[in-house]
């Protein structure tokens, strides 16, 4: 197992965010963490690479515990695109790809030709060389999220984790990404994502987690795990599960008839 | 190609504007000296046989040189730090005494020229008391359990108020006949009187402080990105702020505590580099370097050559500075949001 999540518990100040979740994650697997707003998925992905420090319980990456690894130690195993990101200085594409190149490197360091090659390599990987020259500021959402993931595959991660990554994307691009991660995973990736969307689980996934309530309600392959009634649970509203094209689902929500006033 | 042609003109431009500033500067003041004279000064040490009148000896060696030296490393000083806090606090709004370097090293000075008067306590309390007000202000936002950026300026925001209201109940104290004018001209901001002695003073803690913020310059890059991504790529970025902060706080307070205060270097040499070099700490450290020490060089000549009385530098940087800042803001960072 490239990682190894053993019974860990997180609590912000006094508040149980979740409590003793156990999963692995292997190489070339896309664990999609699904489930509603606010229920820790950001949390628990923090965990992963100590931005939080989990109360118990272990995580093993590679058979080593990371609680006794460093943080550059960390980020050569794991890389990791946050939900959102406010830019202050209008760096150049390729300065943030570059910077992918820093758990390589000592503090007193600067980037070598090789780390250049490498930079301009993942820019490659991704179609978007032509971007190198422009500012990150002035990016698509769409762009920017490639440079993102330019640096982070830069960084010559096992594991990628990307916190909603499609969550600013238009309707084309979401799926491009998808498709991109996909081929990341069959690369010998392993990555570990979360979503609003069940359908994107069908897309790209190998795994699927649905977290409510502090723990994961359900995991396994997304067949067995995106149900009717499993989403029912996690969302609190009917869902259809539609066939299409043989053998892809789609997850339709229905409607409620909600009235203004019944909103708890 | 033409995107080449112009970065290799601000190089060049940044590596010579500082060296010919330096020469030219021995050129200005009261008393004519021709460049011929002041070249053979120069070298007369390393050329014995070039001789030069005593007078331009003793001008250029003991008035010009220690203040060009002054303005030079004041500069460079205060604009490196301005640079290096707009990077890690990621706010290009910041400058140099954001943790309450200037207002705490004024305390020192001001409690200095009370109890004492001499110049060389006067720079030690400056220096000393720079540095024990961002310490106050760090110990501040690490005893908060939540103590993150926004915590550690807010502390800065206070303990520089603080100290300020320490200064106006020194200068209510103080002797109206003698000391209150000298604190009062000291906060201002002047390097008329910088000796050769104190500018060697202040050049171990100068060096220490460029060296280490040179060689952290790629990282922080990765600090203005946020803590938590800096942190997914490997750095630990309460530490190598902390670090930085420490280096910026031994270049403000020796640089302040030879000069007085002197404002708004700090903020606006960091902007006008950024418009010339770009974002990137790597090239935009080295060009604040630059500009900062030519800047400040270039207005202490206007200070002692334009008017006759002596204008306070730092009331200068302002009047000069201000609308610079105003233009550059309207030129450069309209599509910043």
């Amino acid at each position: 197992m490239v990682l190894d999540v053993k019974n860990i518990s997180f609590s912000y100040d006094d508040e149980l965010i979740f409590d003793n979740i156990s999963f692995s994650v292997d190489k070339g697997d896309v664990l999609c963490i699904l489930g509603p707003n606010g229920t820790g998925k950001t949390t628990l992905i923090k965990c992963l690479n100590r931005i939080h420090e989990i109360d118990s319980g272990e995580i093993l990456i590679d058979g080593k515990d990371i609680k006794d690894l460093s943080f550059a130690q960390i980020s050569r195993h794991i890389g990791y695109i946050p939900q959102s990101h406010i830019p202050t200085f209008p760096f150049s594409v390729f300065d943030v790809v570059l910077m992918g190149r820093a758990p390589y490197l000592n503090l007193t360091d600067t980037p070598k030709k090789e780390d250049e090659e490498i930079a301009l390599n993942a820019l490659k990987t991704l179609g978007i060389e032509d971007l190198k020259d422009k500012e990150y500021t002035n990016l698509s959402g769409g762009e920017r999220q490639l440079v993102f993931l330019a640096r982070i595959l830069c960084q010559q991660p096992d594991i990628l984790i990307l916190d909603e990554p499609t969550s600013h994307l238009d309707f084309g691009n979401q799926i491009k990404l998808l498709e991109i991660i996909d081929n990341l995973a069959k690369s010998g990736l392993s990555i570990i994502m979360s979503s609003h969307f069940p359908d994107h689980a069908f897309l790209s996934s190998t795994k699927v987690a649905i977290m409510k309530d502090k723990s994961f309600i359900d995991f396994g392959k997304p067949d067995d795990v995106v149900t009717e009634e499993n989403l029912r649970k996690a969302y609190s509203i009917d869902v259809k599960l539609i066939n299409i094209d043989d053998n892809r689902k789609v997850c339709v929500p229905l409607k409620t008839n909600l009235k203004l006033g019944d909103i708890k | 190609m033409d995107k080449e042609n112009k970065e290799i003109i601000s190089l060049v431009l940044l590596v010579f504007l500082p060296i010919i500033l330096f020469f030219a500067s021995f050129l200005m003041g009261r008393y004519p000296i021709s460049p011929v004279d002041v070249v053979k000064t120069i070298l007369s040490p390393l050329f014995p046989q070039l001789t030069v009148s005593s007078t331009v000896n003793t001008i250029v060696w003991q008035i010009r040189l220690p203040r060009i030296l002054a303005a030079l490393l004041v500069g460079a000083s205060l604009a490196m730090a301005g640079t290096a806090f707009q990077g890690i606090f990621k706010n290009p709004l910041v400058s140099s005494d954001l943790l309450g370097v200037s207002n705490g090293a004024g305390f020192g000075a001001a409690l200095a020229i009370l109890l004492s008067g001499s110049s060389v306590v006067i720079q030690l309390f400056a220096f000393v008391f720079g540095i024990i007000s961002v310490s106050i202000t760090y110990l501040i936002s690490k005893a908060y359990k939540a103590g993150g950026i926004l915590i550690l300026v807010l502390s800065g925001v206070a303990i520089s108020a603080f100290f300020n209201s320490l200064i106006s109940g020194i200068k209510f104290i103080a002797d109206p006949e003698d000391k209150l004018p000298e604190i009062v001209y000291w906060l201002m901001g002047s390097l008329a009187s910088v000796t050769m002695n104190e500018i060697i003073m202040i050049i171990i803690p100068l060096f220490i402080g460029f060296i280490i913020l040179y060689l952290l310059r790629w990282q922080m890059n990765i600090l203005a990105m946020g803590d938590e991504e800096a942190q997914s790529l490997g750095l630990n970025p309460s530490r190598v702020r902390l670090i930085i902060i420490a280096a910026c706080t031994l270049l403000t307070s020796a640089a302040v505590s030879i000069s007085g205060i002197i404002g708004w270097i700090g903020m606006i040499i960091p902007h006008m580099a950024r418009m010339i070099v770009g974002p990137d700490n790597k090239v935009l450290l080295p060009a604040s370097l630059s500009l900062g020490a030519s800047f400040l060089l270039l207005i202490d000549n206007i200070s002692r050559v334009v008017i006759s009385i002596e204008i306070p530098i730092g009331i200068l940087t302002a009047v000069i500075g201000v609308p610079i800042f105003l233009y550059l803001l309207r030129r450069g960072y309209s599509e910043w949001s």
